[in-house]
């Protein structure tokens, strides 16, 4: 038998799903726009984003006459909260979207400094890390959240790795220097996308064992 | 948190029985002193037949039969030669509908345990009546028409009356049956907010089938289901991450 909640629980899987289909289209755009010089792929960054704004108050809202009519408790309370803090990082991701694309558009409109080898692969994990994010969170998948966990360390890493490069460019050339840090802001931004990521396979986590896992607790 | 105060009441392997029905099958408690622990579980699950041998109601039920024992401040309650009025006395009872004596005055409503008990100082009287009205959040209301007859209060008014007269007689516990289930929402908030300020004077068991009331208002909450207890944690906890799954599936709704 249905419970009344489940299908509102139903109804938010559904549209976070929706959200982080928008998130990893419009990291994608952005990521192809740098890559292949192709400024006018910006704009769709832009137009998933405002939809990805959009989900962002619809789902606050649904949350919010669940709470108020459902009295949810246990799981239901725990899945809630979880989808209220997955709904803000999925924004945010959006909005980093949208940095990558403003500090792809600066570098494109002076000459390339290097063949871009890590910064697009940063982004393939980034996606990933989205998708499956989302895919533990609708199908409970604790193992699929620890991989996503285990990812961010990757993503970190060549953060790292891309942080340390540009800085000795910038060293041996000091001119170009504005070009080499809109790439490091790039790679930041990526880096906070799984960052977020990483939060959502956390409350993964949570609904499921009502263990609270973040910054080092077990 | 740590149980910071003692535990007033223990209940050790309580089986409860009606002829050959077992309506509560070995349960444990330890109640913690001024607290409010709530007891929660579908219809006949047997929580209001355990709270009822916590008192030793439950036997005066034709057929009925405990075994087990009852420790309150120690003291076995089912002790041999124990008078069972001495010690519902100590662990007063509110029931689902209130109650009050319908041919007495609100004041002789809250007194009666104490005149019944042979007290007849009419300060001493009076002064227990404030006291008690005024822990039971009445006082206001009724200060000035104490003559009337209890019975021609409202509802919410009459419950507050019957946990006023639990109070009179200062009982170290108090057993609630569903107090508020016939109570509107105003009064039953009035009821449940009361329940907060009672603890820091009496020790508060409720039964109770609104599990946002629990949730609320209670420190420990405990499940039953088919005469077992089967979980028993502070009320953030069980209602937040319950242990067992058919606790979990009980305040989900999923079943009950």
């Amino acid at each position: 038998m249905d419970r009344s909640i489940d299908a509102g629980l139903g109804k938010l899987k559904d549209k976070l799903l929706v959200m982080g289909g928008f998130v990893e289209k419009a990291i994608e755009e952005a990521t192809i726009g740098l890559v292949e010089s192709k400024p006018e792929r910006f704009k769709k960054v832009h137009e998933y984003e405002t939809t990805v704004n959009q989900l962002h108050k619809e789902v606050d809202e649904d949350c919010l006459n669940l709470l108020a009519t459902q009295s949810p408790l246990a799981k239901d309370l725990r899945t809630i909260l979880a989808v209220i803090k997955i709904n803000t990082d999925l924004e945010r991701m959006g909005d980093q979207a949208v940095n990558i694309a403003y500090n792809a558009e600066e570098y494109l409109s002076a000459p390339a400094i290097k063949p871009l080898v890590d910064i697009p692969r940063m982004a393939d994990d980034a996606r990933f890390m989205v998708r499956s994010a989302l895919d533990s969170f609708v199908r409970s998948d604790l193992k699929l959240a620890e991989v996503v966990l285990a990812k961010d360390d990757e993503v970190d890493h060549l953060k790292d790795q891309i942080f340390r490069e540009l800085l000795t460019y910038m060293i041996s050339e000091p001119k170009r220097i504005e070009q080499a840090l809109n790439l490091i802001l790039i790679a930041r931004n990526l880096e906070r996308v799984g960052d977020h990521a990483t939060n959502i396979a956390e409350d993964v986590i949570f609904i499921a064992t009502g263990k609270d896992i973040r910054h080092g607790g077990a | 948190m740590k149980n910071l105060n003692a535990s007033i009441l223990e209940a050790k392997n309580v089986d409860a029985f009606f002829g050959d029905f077992q309506a509560v099958k070995r349960v444990n408690l330890s109640v913690e002193a001024n607290s409010v622990t709530a007891l929660i579980g579908p219809s006949g699950c047997g929580k209001s037949t355990f709270l009822r041998t916590l008192n030793r109601l439950h036997e005066e039920i034709p057929g009925a039969r405990f075994q087990g024992e009852v420790r309150l401040n120690n003291e076995n309650i089912y002790a041999r030669g124990t008078d069972p009025v001495r010690i519902r006395r100590k662990i007063g009872m509110v029931f689902q509908k209130p109650n009050p004596f319908p041919s007495l005055s609100i004041y002789e409503n809250v007194v009666i345990g104490l005149t019944l008990a042979g007290i007849r100082s009419r300060v001493y009287l009076e002064e227990t009546a404030e006291r008690a009205l005024k822990a039971a959040a009445l006082w206001e209301e009724v200060k000035d028409k104490l003559d009337s007859p209890g019975t021609s209060l409202s509802g919410g008014q009459q419950q507050r009356l019957c946990i006023a007269r639990a109070l009179a007689v200062k009982p170290p516990v108090i057993l609630m049956d569903e107090p508020t289930s016939a109570l509107d929402p105003i009064s039953t908030a009035r009821i449940e907010e009361l329940l907060g300020e009672l603890k820091k004077e009496v020790t508060v068991i409720i039964v109770t089938h609104n599990m946002q009331q629990a949730a609320r208002c209670s420190d420990y909450t405990g499940f039953f289901l088919l005469g077992e207890m089967i979980e028993f944690d502070r009320s953030t906890t069980l209602f937040t991450v319950p242990k067992d799954k058919r606790t979990e599936q009980y305040i989900t709704g999923r079943f009950g």
